[in-house]
């Protein structure tokens, strides 16, 4: 094999292919990337094992063929050549190794044949459909800071990606909780999409999508079976194993019933939560609102280290209610906000509170309150 | 040269021979009256218990352990004289000792003489930090105007009131700091008083293995003699920063105490940084349900200990030990601490179920850490678990039951497995 190509098209691939290796590896050969020439393309793959990714970028090619070198290491090295060189990947098959070749920079790499490179194999797709980045983007972005981190209830450990009945008809949805909060975010139903198996797309294939993502009238091919998933850009594929398990009934924990609203600007609402917050050093500081006629008055109360309190206009026209919550929860939620003012539905201190963006139902976030 | 007789506790100026008794129990050195940082440790503490309450076991072995399976935790010095040592399983202990006396740990008279100690201590310093039943750290700096004399005096004091009023011994490391007192309580043992001065500290640490640095067990020593450190000298030629870069804060640490130098204080009740309790089997064990029910029980003993320090854990680990002795820790954080036997139960249980069923382990415990006051446990409750708060006020109710009538009086039928 022998291919030459334009750095920044380099790094770009390698990149994407060294973010899903595993950096602490017992199996050498998945330390690497499999690197395929052939046509005018050169083709990039890397796998844990459980996420493949693969990205074709045009190359001059003056021999096909095939090798693995370590993906971090290559990374490197296109990372620190110079913008805009011209970089030559050449297999010197007798030695195992791979010259990296740029202006007067030489590099040689151990190989390990491409015969070795576990590829993920192929599988039926039930579902197939086009989803514009966008899209995608809100629905795992606005959903993944509430993806559980307890391995023991490794159905947690992603977002679950179904077809659901919303507010108005059926949606495409994704839900992630970790038993505190909860998010289920919703966007139109494509078409394709509607015998999708609801699957729990892993944690870190959610980040590896999100690099897809950046583009937002980019169109994702989505194909989705019972096992798998895979999101593919012209030029890169992503495929992962789904989490097998079954995602709880959420909807039961989503309370309807809510009737205490409270709307408020949530910028507003979020830096003087994040000011309070300030005087505790704890992990885990509580914040108490303090919700009264138009009023609401953010405390915090840490014995050791000191207190705050800092009131904020409103709209709030009920009965009043005192009512704590973990404070990074409530950042994380208001933080979800972007276009108008956060609306929370409150029951009682001990009950889930709501959480949506104005009128808008596509977005809704749950959050349970702590005791203080 | 600044020397004290450790019978009549005189102080003198250089002697082989105690100017007032003339007994030769003498510690002598130039820094003797200076120095204020103190390491107690009693000898074979538990052994010197039951041999004191039954003077028949005098000139015996003695080993104090449990069970055919378990562990010597105290071997007298005759046992010692024979190779037995602490940690070591009881089997190769009487392998090497057969007519060892074995005795099963009474804790509470141990707590009792450790109390009376401690009382003991009181009387010479409040800067008293105890690491175990036996041993402690004492800072005296500052207290020989009120009591008249410098701490070597007042250190040679408490071991012979320990010895006449309690009947047991202890050995006094004297130095300037917690890392030179801790070897020195080990220079001179049993019955011993050895003490570091300032000026020798470099010369005395260079030929000396770094594994006498307390901490550095198994894992670190050899991961020291991969990097070819296994003298203090070799320490002391490291860069700082690459001792940093290859072994983290304790890179740094190493730096510090190849120098002779430790800047830790010595703290009253230093808080707990994990709270566990673990079982050996008398057999290994590989019904998961036997499995279950002793994991339950350690929990549950956890849970307890937690309610009662009030402390909660953030962290649950379970600990494993398989027939091959090979040890497997899980750990798992939990968003919200716990104190609840249920909560760290259905973590451990968790763990214990990505384990591969039907092997067979002859240890199981369970544990907290990351620990955190209890008033700040279990305040956000878990949507998934509604059952959850049903089992916790369930578990109040039978703490205030166990509370009145006796740890006994209500069981959870998953204990009696």
């Amino acid at each position: 094999m022998k291919v030459s190509m334009e750095r920044s098209t380099l790094l770009r691939a390698v990149s994407q292919a060294q973010s899903v290796v595993e950096r602490r590896n017992t199996i050498p050969i998945l330390a690497n990337v499999l690197i395929e020439a052939e046509g005018d393309t050169v083709a990039f793959r890397a796998t844990d094992l459980d996420i493949e990714v693969l990205d074709r970028a045009a190359a001059m090619v003056e021999r096909a063929g095939g090798t693995t070198v370590s993906a971090v290491t290559l990374h490197e090295i296109v990372r620190k050549l110079p913008d805009g060189a011209q970089v030559v990947l050449a297999e010197d098959t007798t030695a195992g190794r791979l010259t990296v070749t740029a202006g007067r920079s030489n590099f040689s790499l151990a190989t390990l044949p491409k015969e070795d490179f576990p590829v993920m194999a192929s599988s039926e797709y039930a579902s197939n459909f086009s989803a514009k980045a966008g899209v995608l983007r809100r629905l795992f972005d606005k959903s993944k800071f509430a993806i559980s981190t307890e391995e023991t209830r490794y159905y947690l450990n992603g977002v679950y990606m179904h077809v659901a009945d919303g507010e108005d008809g059926r949606a495409l949805r994704c839900v992630a909780t970790d038993g505190h909060r909860l998010a289920r975010i919703d966007a139109e139903l494509l078409s394709g999409a509607e015998d999708m198996p609801g699957v729990i797309v892993p944690r870190k294939t959610v980040g590896e999508l999100r690099k897809l993502l950046d583009d937002d009238d980019a169109d994702i091919a989505v194909s989705v079976s019972e096992t798998k998933v895979r999101f593919a850009t012209s030029d890169i594929t992503l495929t992962s194993k789904v989490i097998d398990g079954t995602f709880p009934d959420y909807t039961r924990v989503i309370p309807s019933g809510n009737t205490r609203k409270l709307e408020v600007d949530a910028g507003d609402f979020a830096k003087a939560v994040d000011r309070v917050a300030t005087v505790s050093s704890e992990r885990s500081r509580a914040v108490k609102l303090q919700l009264d006629e138009d009023r609401l008055v953010l405390s915090v109360n840490a014995p050791d280290s000191g207190n705050a309190e800092e009131e904020i206009a409103v709209a709030y026209g009920d009965e009043p209610l005192e009512i704590g919550f973990n404070a990074k929860y409530l950042l994380e939620i208001a933080s979800q906000v972007d276009r108008e003012n956060a609306v929370f539905l409150f029951n009682s201190a001990g009950d889930p509170t709501l959480m949506r963006e104005g009128s808008d139902t596509s977005a809704v976030y749950v959050v349970m309150p702590m005791r203080v | 040269m600044p020397s004290l007789c450790r019978d009549c506790l005189t102080e003198f100026e250089t002697g082989p021979r105690c100017p007032a008794c003339g007994r030769p129990r003498i510690v002598a050195h130039d820094e003797l009256w200076d120095l204020s940082i103190a390491h107690m440790d009693c000898d074979a503490f538990y052994a010197s218990v039951e041999k004191r309450d039954n003077p028949e076991l005098a000139d015996k072995p003695v080993i104090i352990g449990g069970g055919r399976r378990g562990v010597v935790s105290t071997a007298c010095y005759v046992a010692r004289i024979r190779g037995v040592r602490s940690a070591m399983p009881m089997f190769k202990a009487l392998k090497l000792c057969p007519e060892a006396v074995i005795i099963k740990p009474r804790m509470q008279v141990y707590a009792e003489v450790s109390r009376a100690i401690r009382a003991m201590m009181e009387d010479l310093t409040p800067s008293i930090e105890p690491l175990s039943l036996d041993e402690a750290f004492l800072d005296l700096t500052g207290t020989a105007r009120l009591h008249g004399h410098p701490p070597a005096v007042m250190l040679a004091r408490l071991v012979k009131r320990m010895h006449t009023e309690l009947g047991v011994t202890g050995s006094i490391g004297l130095s300037h700091n917690k890392f030179l007192a801790k070897i020195a309580s080990d220079l001179d043992k049993p019955n011993g008083f050895a003490v570091i001065g300032k000026t020798e500290t470099q010369d005395f640490l260079r030929p000396k293995p770094v594994r006498m640095i307390w901490g550095v067990g198994g894992a670190g020593q050899e991961a020291l003699e991969r990097a070819g450190i296994r003298t203090f000298e070799d320490l002391l030629r490291w860069d700082r920063r690459d001792l940093h870069h290859r072994f983290g804060s304790m890179g740094e640490r190493l730096w510090h105490l190849a120098r002779g130098e430790d800047t830790r204080r010595v703290t009253r009740d230093a808080a707990p940084k994990s709270i566990s309790n673990e079982t050996t089997f008398a057999d290994d064990i590989d019904d998961p349900e036997l499995l279950d029910g002793h994991l339950w029980r350690m929990c549950e003993k956890v849970a307890d200990r937690a309610k009662a320090k009030g402390l909660a854990g953030r962290v649950v680990t379970l600990k494993l030990k398989q027939a091959d002795f090979k040890l497997l820790t899980r750990r798992q954080s939990l968003p919200d601490a716990t104190q609840y036997a249920d909560r760290i139960y259905r973590m451990a249980r968790g763990l214990f179920d990505r384990e591969p069923q039907g092997r067979a382990y002859r240890l199981i415990g369970a544990g907290i850490s990351d620990l955190v006051p209890g008033s700040m446990a279990d305040r956000v409750p878990d949507m998934l678990d509604p059952q959850a708060e049903t089992r916790a006020r369930a578990e109040r109710a039978t703490d205030t039951i166990r509370a009145r009538f006796g740890e006994d009086a209500i069981l959870k039928g998953r204990s009696l497995r």
